[in-house]
């Protein structure tokens, strides 16, 4: 009581933060605390509610129910206003800039401090901000000229620029190669030396080791504890974020009559901006076996499955894909993805954007299920007979929880989603199934479903190629990893010899072989 | 001298078009596309002729209060219709097409209503008509046409290129049509901008029907082509590609194309009634043309506001 | 235990709006209804006070005005209710395909004109050629032009929205502009006073059958239909379904998107052709340059508020017209100007559109609140473990519960 108030109360707490979404609970009564020039990780898993959480602290969301405390003192956050007010920043994952302005204007974008507003005493401010922390930006330079880190610069500029004390920073080292993350540690240490309290939202394991003073570890929505990070190791973490420590069991078979079915040879391309995304990529895929692909988020796996499934123009290349009948070899690049079906090529994606890509969410459980099969008939007319028992079938066999075939796919939970997903894709008996990400955001029993639908395709000879997150998944489920980086091969390895330090060092080493900036020995070696 | 009297005049009648398209484009970067404008110029002139035949016939007024009330008269009416179509569009989130044509035809039903109310009386206009042509309404050339509301829309013009482009409010108003969630992250008020937007762009484009029925036409006939001005003032926002500046110089072409085909005969070309009406597609062939080649063209700075059409929730993810 | 400095000032939003999940047939239909009264009410309010029309006048004379009899013509009034909104139905369904894919044809009132010039032309050129008045080679040749003239004035936009992406809505409706003055090119072409008034053509008449509009109104009916058919049970409306929802997922079926666009504007091109051609052998005989009369932009409105279902816009056709067809004889009953139906309609739409807000949205209130309750609750369950049940994707949300972007336009 005696002690100076500031050391008193925390530079955030939060008490008792509930929020939902329709029926599903994405926190529920959490308390968090930040200190003053600390900086906290907030762990958890996918869907864990991180986001959901930090977005009420920034204003984006109103609580359910709840109080924040800024400094000790009750305060709302009802608009993003609110908590510049309190000097409370939040870097969000997809970055809130206006393309169409130049850096300092999307900087100085919202402030209004009562001077006069010169654009050229901005670019000057911004400057002097570039100089103090290190970093490197033209404040004239338009936001869509940029790259992604370039863009993730400016948006800490952003926060920086208001004054905020507190930065909230969500997956910031999603979208960044080793070496830029790096360099952002050491900015968010500088700006720790300054006095600024930091938390970093993160699901990597190594990160939280490296750069945090504290932990906060959160589950299915609710805060499971908070503890100092010097105290605790990976293994803790992971059985605080998980739950009861999970031993995999995937029923793994050995491989048998594995055959070619799928060559990928010399495939380049580009992304949208312009930038490389798949870069001399070469691999085979055995009908038979379950091929992993690992990597950090954004290293070319969408555009590889992409460019196979006949969506995405590789810019060099070939795609072969060899008939389970006859053997017979067809060149599936430059073909639309109709033109690759016409040729009787029996292949199923399941892609990472379900409701966006693979499935349209107003559309019910049966129209849904037709979208692969609504060609066939030669009438005019649709014929929903068919895909209606298929759909019943894949709602039994499957155990999709919904109230009728007629529901809108977006009113269901992500599994139950996923399973309608994956099932249609599955019907059409496929001779190479692609499926990208297709544990993401489901609880534990659905992932299994899901692990045991992949291995029946398998030892139904179908090629099974797998993109996975979690390295315990790929190396439990798959036969061969694949790991791309920044959209090279820079591996094809073996899953049951192979350790998760390996895939993780193939995942993020730089193309000259180095390991970066001691980022990985930094983190602690990996289980 | 013809030609001198065809230049004022194509400035004169771009006028009515530049008060629209400026209006519109303050809305427009607010993010909504606002179809409502031939009703709102509509409104805006109804409201100015009524308060107009009031202050005629009050008869003891000094001419510049007559202007100045009827002038407010008319912002006050376009404002309304603003604040109608902000509700139903900002605060309601209604389909914003929907809501325009709506506003359309609720505008045109009301000026047709007012209108059949007011005397049909040409010489309230013919009396009141050399104050609003302040300086020269007195002279008889061509230079009669140049009055104070001329000057008015090309000052408002200049004035609303400056805010937008060389202030905060412009800065955080062009961050509301562009991306209304990034804005909002900021801490700007994406609703008050955009209400606020929406009303002056409103008001301003009704000073454009008043202009048009009162100042340029003369007659309170006019109103029954008023709607066709609206929709010019629509496409000349596509001309301008968003920029006021660009607008002064736009409505002067779309004047000049609007009224080539009764000129022509005076300078020495023979074009039949029918060809004239050729001559009268002309500014939307070149709005089309316009939108086709920027479309291609797809340089990032002269496209529509990012969001124009879409309405804003904060809470969808 | 740690002091806080509690802040009374801090207060929850005073107004606080959330998507609303699915909400029933029944409660959705219940506030539209309601919203319609309660926009009645409003108007016969407007009328009491502009016009001095008391509340029970305002009925009866909507009602005289939609069901009545016409005294000069003995003919009944529900004839007339039934023809306009059999036309605005028509134009209804053409603009209906392009919005289930959000290609935002606000043309429909330009598409329409063309055609009924090209209908006009046939017969102005060719109709002296046939000596039935009621030809069916001549009607054939009507159609095929009217349809071929909407179809090329949809297809023009749809094709540089293919192509580049070029904004659909304002080339739309630039195009109605350029209609409009093409036919009042032609008009003065063909009438050599310079009049531009063609009068009534003297053939190219639909055949009567039992009444002067019924074979219109059957016409009109049977294009419904199968427009409910095509959209809802065909390969080319489910197609048109998921290209408006994601062209992503277009692309990832291998719908090729670009043909969809172009095909599916054809057809509203063609319907809007349908409606001219229907305009100028069974009603007018003749064209203007507001043979439309706006009824190409109204016929959005109907689309709209029917969410884009062909069945359902039959009622909301019918209303329009009933209202407007209601303000006028109330607008000529107490001598007021004949726009009245024009705000009336207006102040309805306003109505209609507004309560949309009500279906998609819920609005909570801060005092319909309880704080206290959970705050107690949040001390003790604070380190609980793991409950069931999934969450949403963080930040995305892609996984799970995308909230229900309401009606499709938005």
């Amino acid at each position: 009581m005696a002690q100076p108030e500031e050391l008193t109360f925390f530079a955030l707490e939060l008490k008792g933060i509930s929020k939902a979404f329709g029926t599903i609970r994405a926190n529920s009564n959490v308390d968090l605390e930040l200190r003053h020039g600390e900086i906290l990780a907030l762990l958890g898993e996918n869907g864990s509610g991180k986001t959901t959480l930090m977005n009420m602290v920034a204003g984006i969301y109103y609580p359910d129910d709840g109080q924040i405390f800024v400094d000790g003192e009750e305060v709302v956050i009802r608009s993003p206003k609110d908590a510049y007010k309190h000097k409370i920043g939040m870097i969000h994952q997809h970055f809130k800039l206006v393309d169409l302005f130049t850096a300092a204007e999307n900087i100085v974008l919202g402030v209004n401090d009562g001077s006069r507003y010169d654009i050229r005493e901005v670019n000057e401010r911004v400057r002097e901000l570039c100089v103090r922390y290190g970093f490197n930006i033209d404040p004239k330079e338009k936001i869509h000229e940029m790259s992604v880190s370039q863009k993730q610069t400016v948006e800490i500029l952003k926060v920086l620029y208001r004054g905020a004390e507190i930065l909230i920073l969500d997956e910031p080292t999603a979208v960044l190669t080793p070496q830029e993350t790096a360099n952002l540690f050491s900015v968010l240490r500088n700006m720790k030396k300054d006095g600024k309290s930091i938390i970093i939202i993160t699901h990597k394991l190594h990160e939280v080791l490296s750069i945090s003073d504290r932990v906060a570890v959160l589950r299915k929505g609710e805060h499971i504890a908070t503890v100092e990070t010097s105290q605790t190791t990976e293994g803790m973490l992971t059985e605080m974020m998980v739950g009861k420590k999970i031993t995999l069991n995937i029923d793994r078979t050995e491989p048998h009559d594995t055959v070619e079915r799928l060559r990928v040879e010399g495939l380049c391309g580009v992304n949208a901006d312009g930038l490389t995304a798949l870069d001399d990529v070469s691999f085979t895929a055995y009908g038979g076996e379950i091929l992993g692909i690992a990597g950090i988020a954004g290293s070319g796996q969408r555009e590889l499955l992409e460019a196979i499934a006949g969506i995405y123009g590789p810019t060099a290349g070939t795609v072969t894909y060899r008939d389970p009948k006859d053997g017979a070899e067809v060149n599936l690049r430059k073909k639309t993805p109709l033109q690759i079906r016409e040729l009787g090529v029996r292949l199923s994606f399941v892609p990472e954007d379900r409701l966006g890509m693979g499935l349209v969410g107003s559309m019910d459980i049966t129209d849904n299920v037709m979208l692969r099969s609504y060609r066939s008939g030669r009438l005019m007319l649709l014929n929903r007979q068919d895909p209606k028992k298929l759909a019943e079938e894949i709602v039994k066999e499957l155990e999709v929880a919904t109230p009728s075939l007629r529901t809108p796919v977006r009113r269901l939970s992500g599994g139950n989603v996923q399973k309608v997903l994956v099932g249609r894709e599955i019907a059409s008996a496929p001779a190479l199934l692609m499926a990208a990400y297709p544990v993401r955001g489901l609880d534990i029993n659905s992932s299994y479903a899901i692990y045991n639908l992949l291995n029946q395709q398998k030892e139904r000879g179908v090629a099974v190629i797998f993109v996975g997150e979690d390295l315990d998944v790929l190396l439990a489920l798959c036969d061969r990893i694949m790991v791309l980086n920044s959209g090279r091969v820079t591996g094809i390895v073996d899953a049951r010899t192979v350790t998760k330090e390996d895939v993780g060092y193939l995942m993020t080493k730089s193309h000259d072989g180095a390991a970066k900036e001691g980022f990985i020995s930094e983190g602690g070696g990996e289980k | 001298m013809k030609i001198l009297e065809f230049l004022l005049n194509a400035m004169a009648i771009g006028v009515t078009f530049l008060y629209g398209s400026t209006g519109e484009i303050i809305t427009e970067k607010a993010g909504h596309l606002n179809l409502g404008i031939p009703g709102i110029m509509g409104v805006g002139a109804a409201s100015g002729c009524a308060m107009l035949h009031v202050l005629v016939k009050a008869n003891s007024l000094p001419p510049w209060l007559i202007v100045v009330l009827t002038v407010l008269a008319t912002l006050a009416g376009g404002a309304l219709m603003g604040l109608i179509y902000s509700f139903l569009a900002v605060t309601l989130r209604s389909n914003q097409n929907v809501t325009g044509l709506a506003m359309t035809i609720f505008g045109t039903g009301v000026t047709k209503y007012v209108f059949s109310l007011l005397q049909k009386d040409d010489a309230i206009y013919i009396r009141a008509l050399p104050h609003f042509r302040f300086p020269f309404g007195n002279s008889t050339s061509s230079l009669q046409y140049c009055g104070i509301l001329v000057f008015l829309g090309i000052a408002i013009a200049i004035a609303a290129s400056v805010i937008l482009m060389k202030t905060r409010i412009g800065l955080h108003l062009r961050a509301v049509g562009e991306n209304p969630a990034t804005a909002d992250a900021a801490g700007i008020n994406v609703t008050l901008y955009k209400y606020v937007a929406t009303v002056i762009g409103s008001a301003v484009a009704a000073v454009g029907g008043l202009f048009y029925v009162m100042d340029y036409a003369g007659s309170p006939e006019a109103y029954l082509t008023i709607e066709a001005m609206g929709w010019l003032s629509v496409a000349l926002v596509i001309f301008s590609l968003w920029r006021p500046y660009i607008s002064i110089f736009g409505s002067f072409v779309f004047g000049a194309l609007f009224i080539l085909g009764s000129y022509l005969p005076s300078f020495g070309f023979t074009i039949s009634m029918a060809a004239s009406n050729l001559i009268k597609t002309l500014p939307y062939v070149v709005t089309v043309i316009v939108l086709i080649i920027t479309s291609i063209r797809n340089r990032r700075e002269n496209q529509p506001p990012a969001s124009l059409g879409v309405s804003y929730f904060r809470e969808d993810r | 235990m740690k002091q806080r400095k509690h802040n009374e000032q801090a207060h929850e939003p005073l107004v606080h709006i959330t998507k609303n999940a699915a909400m029933p047939f029944w409660k959705s239909s219940l506030i539209r209804v309601a919203a319609v009264v309660l926009a009645f009410l409003f108007c016969s309010l407007l009328a009491a006070v502009l016009i001095n029309a008391k509340p029970v006048e305002f009925l009866q004379e909507f009602l005289k005005g939609n069901f009545g009899t016409n005294p000069m013509s003995a003919n009944l009034r529900i004839w007339n209710l039934v023809k306009d909104t059999a036309i605005l139905l028509c134009i209804a369904l053409a603009v209906t395909p392009a919005f289930r894919m959000r290609f935002w044809n606000i043309g429909a009132e330009g598409q329409v004109l063309v055609s009924a010039l090209a209908s006009a032309a046939v017969v102005f050129y060719f109709g002296k050629y046939f000596d039935n008045v009621s030809s069916g080679w001549l009607l054939l040749l009507m159609l095929i032009a009217s349809i071929a003239a909407g179809m090329i004035w949809a297809i023009i936009p749809a094709i540089f929205k293919a192509l580049w992406n070029t904004n659909e809505t304002l080339f739309t409706l630039m195009m109605n502009y350029v209609a409009t003055f093409f036919v009042a090119y032609c008009l003065v072409k063909w009438t050599p006073d310079g009049s531009s008034v063609l009068g009534e053509l003297k053939a190219g008449y639909l055949p009567r059958v039992g009444h002067d509009y019924l074979l219109l109104v059957l016409i009109i009916l049977i294009t419904t239909v199968f427009m409910f058919v095509y959209l809802y049970y065909s390969k080319h409306g489910y197609e048109i379904s998921v290209v408006g929802e994601s062209q992503r997922t277009a692309c990832y079926i291998g719908i090729n998107v670009k043909k969809v666009i172009v095909r599916t504007m054809a057809l509203s091109g063609a319907l809007c052709g349908l409606t001219g051609f229907l305009l100028v052998s069974a009603l007018d005989h003749s064209v203007t340059t507001t043979s439309v009369g706006g009824r190409g932009f109204t016929a959005i409105i109907v689309s709209w508020l029917a969410k884009f279902n062909p069945f359902l816009m039959i009622i909301s056709a019918f209303l329009l017209v009933f209202l407007s067809k209601g303000a006028s004889q109330l607008a000529t009953t107490f001598r007021v100007s004949f726009a009245f139906p024009d705000i009336v309609t207006g102040i309805v739409i306003f109505f209609v559109i507004g309560c949309e807000f009500f279906i998609r949205y819920k609005v909570h209130f801060r005092f319909a609140r309880k704080r206290a309750g959970a705050r107690e609750a949040a001390g003790a369950a604070a380190g609980t473990q793991g409950a069931p049940g999934e969450l949403p994707a963080e930040a995305e949300g892609k996984a799970a519960v995308i909230p229900d972007k309401g009606g499709k336009l938005k």
